[in-house]
């Protein structure tokens, strides 16, 4: 018998939601059956799950999940819920009670009895949490919600600290803080089952981090990009891009094996410019193996190396579990491969120990077009690759999107960045081994970001200082006036 | 830099060469670090490696104590070949020295366990 359940979210990263979600569930090979069709405005799933177990597979996952209950009841109004619940007391038929099948909203079902009786038990411990959305309440006030209650049949003793059994009352008012409902628009109960990984990016947070630098990934995203690979324990896990490693610490805290490569020799050495305020020089220990290990996990660090991405180092069978990458957009961080524009350059012996080669533009163009060839030929079938795309955002157009023929997009969730800007985190599968023979060339269709955002920068830092013009010769011509009419 | 690491790595970027597999090792500086056991990842990995080329850098480098030269059909029940071939795989780490192109002799240093396979602006025109 599948159960019914209520998935509570964070009210954040709204587009990246069911991206997550799915990714989860089609590694874990979850079957979900929505019994509301989810909103954008609203936090929370209503759904069928198989078991308690799937439950916490999926919690032990989902960073955008804050927590799922068991649910018994959903109403509308508070006396519905109540109505609901003393029902369900009554429902000794082990399945759900549908009154109106039509209904898209389950405000009237009735949950079995038998869901109840599990918690009824004298020997268990029991307490019940409420949780208020969009509105405060005393601690009074909470506790005269609880005595509502009281016909539930609940024998254990209370016990707030560590109960056998927590019950979880939820009261909804909406997602608009600057206009809150006198009445709670939706009404949940039910037996809390597990809690998301919120507590992650407390953990991983980049405040604590040892080494970091100046695009470095945030735990969240960085765990959202890990769940969209589906990085399972034992899996081998490539950052192209690596930079600070950001990305890779998620991806080792699900157990993958990391490996990553990056240009910037200065940067995998931990020789750059300190990133933090007021940081002079870098710490012995800052590195991304020493990342690694602040948390714990540096059993899973394979290695890093210095390396140009545009020319081939792996061997050809090499095949990866996942690709996660955030290649650099050309602003915060440059686009560079080695190269030198004059002609018949030669590098005396005695240079080479020491040199540093001189860069060249690596086009965003390229960069996408190489990534996605690249991951057709070394991720294992069925696996992904997930990376970042920056997009100006009134530009915007789906087909932008590199294609590649063995390579198919299963998600593409935007994260806004600015007025103008946004990055879009891309999600590729792999569904073909039929590699074309010359390199496939995605370059026609996307666009230079680099170009875009600084010619879009230009125009309104122009219209910005105009409109600031016209301002003040108004306001002079107004003071003007005043001046003339008081005379 | 691991020796799993070694066993994936080639020097094909460079012009005129072929395969550039496997790399030869000169170590000047050798670390042995503890690295948790997972047999499964271990099982996992063999099938991908040249078990071979594995060996013979080992062998290289003076960690091919009791390392078997070719492996058996059913290493993966094996849990004593499977610790040794874990220790060779992650444990043993080349901090200092070069990677050695096997065609053209190319040299690609490892500096604080990190190889640096970058080519010289004159190599890539």
């Amino acid at each position: 018998m599948s159960r019914r359940y209520l998935m509570w979210f964070a009210h954040e990263h709204l587009d990246f939601r069911h991206a997550e979600m799915q990714s989860i569930l089609s590694m874990l090979k979850i079957p979900i059956k929505f019994v509301e069709k989810p909103s954008e405005h609203q936090p929370y799933w209503i759904v069928d799950l198989p078991s308690e177990t799937c439950v916490k597979q999926i919690a032990a996952r989902s960073v955008l999940l804050k927590n799922c209950i068991e649910l018994w009841s959903r109403a509308k109004s508070e006396a519905q819920l109540h109505k609901n619940l003393n029902s369900a007391v009554k429902n000794i038929s082990n399945k759900w009670i549908i009154p109106n099948v039509d209904n898209e909203i389950s405000d009237t079902h009735i949950c079995p009895c038998q869901l109840l009786e599990v918690c009824s038990d004298s020997k268990k411990s029991f307490k019940v949490d409420v949780e208020t959305f969009c509105k405060h309440f005393t601690m009074k006030e909470k506790v005269d919600k609880i005595e509502k209650f009281s016909y539930l049949p609940l024998h254990g003793p209370v016990k707030l600290n560590k109960p056998d059994v927590t019950l979880s009352y939820i009261e909804f008012y909406g997602v608009d803080p600057n206009n809150v409902p006198e009445e709670p628009c939706d009404l949940f109960f039910g037996k809390w089952i597990a809690d998301g990984q919120r507590d992650l990016i407390q953990v991983h947070s980049l405040k604590k981090r040892q080494f970091i630098g100046n695009t470095s990934m945030d735990a969240q995203l960085s765990v959202i990009m890990a769940n969209q690979a589906q990085i399972a324990s034992g899996d081998i896990v490539l950052d192209p891009f690596v930079g600070s490693g950001s990305l890779l610490v998620a991806a080792a805290h699900f157990g993958g094996y990391i490996w990553g490569s990056d240009i910037d020799y200065m940067m995998l050495h931990a020789r750059t410019r300190p990133t933090r305020v007021g940081q002079k020089v870098r710490k012995k220990e800052e590195s991304i193996r020493g990342n690694l290990k602040q948390y714990g996990i540096e059993s899973k660090y394979l290695d890093v190396l210095v390396s140009d991405f545009s020319l081939p180092m792996w061997k050809e069978s090499l095949k990866f579990d996942a690709i996660i990458t955030d290649p650099p957009y050309g602003v915060r961080e440059p686009t560079e491969k080695i190269g030198i524009e004059r002609d018949n350059y030669t590098l005396s012996e005695h240079h080479l120990d020491n040199h540093i080669p001189s860069k060249v533009e690596y086009g965003l163009p390229h960069i996408y077009s190489d990534l996605l060839n690249f991951a057709a030929r070394h991720l294992n079938m069925g696996r992904r690759l997930v990376c970042w795309y920056p997009v100006v955002r009134d530009e915007y157009l789906e087909e932008q999107i590199p294609t590649h023929p063995c390579m198919k997009l299963v998600s593409n969730s935007e994260q806004v960045l600015s007025k103008l800007t946004a990055r879009r985190l891309l999600t590729y599968q792999k569904i073909s081994d039929d590699i074309p023979e010359t390199p496939h060339d995605t370059r026609a269709t996307v666009h230079n970001f680099r170009d875009r955002y600084f010619a879009i920068g230009e125009i309104s830092r122009r219209e910005k200082k105009e409109r600031r013009a016209e301002e003040l010769a108004n306001s002079a011509i107004y003071i003007k006036a005043k001046q003339d009419r008081s005379k | 830099m691991k020796l799993i690491t070694h066993n994936m790595l080639t020097s094909k970027c460079l012009k005129g060469v072929v395969t550039g597999y496997p790399l030869a090792i000169n170590a000047t500086n050798i670390k042995v670090t503890e690295v948790d056991f997972n047999p499964e990842f271990i099982s996992r990995i063999i099938p991908k490696l040249d078990w071979e080329v594995l060996w013979r850098a080992a062998d290289s480098i003076g960690h091919s104590d009791g390392l078997p030269q070719t492996i058996e059909p059913k290493f993966e029940e094996n849990s004593d070949f499977l610790k040794k071939a874990h220790k060779v795989l992650l444990e043993v780490e080349i901090e200092e020295g070069n990677l050695v192109c096997p065609e053209s002799g190319r040299r690609f240093p490892i500096s604080k366990g990190i190889p640096n396979m970058l080519l010289t602006e004159a190599e890539v025109q």
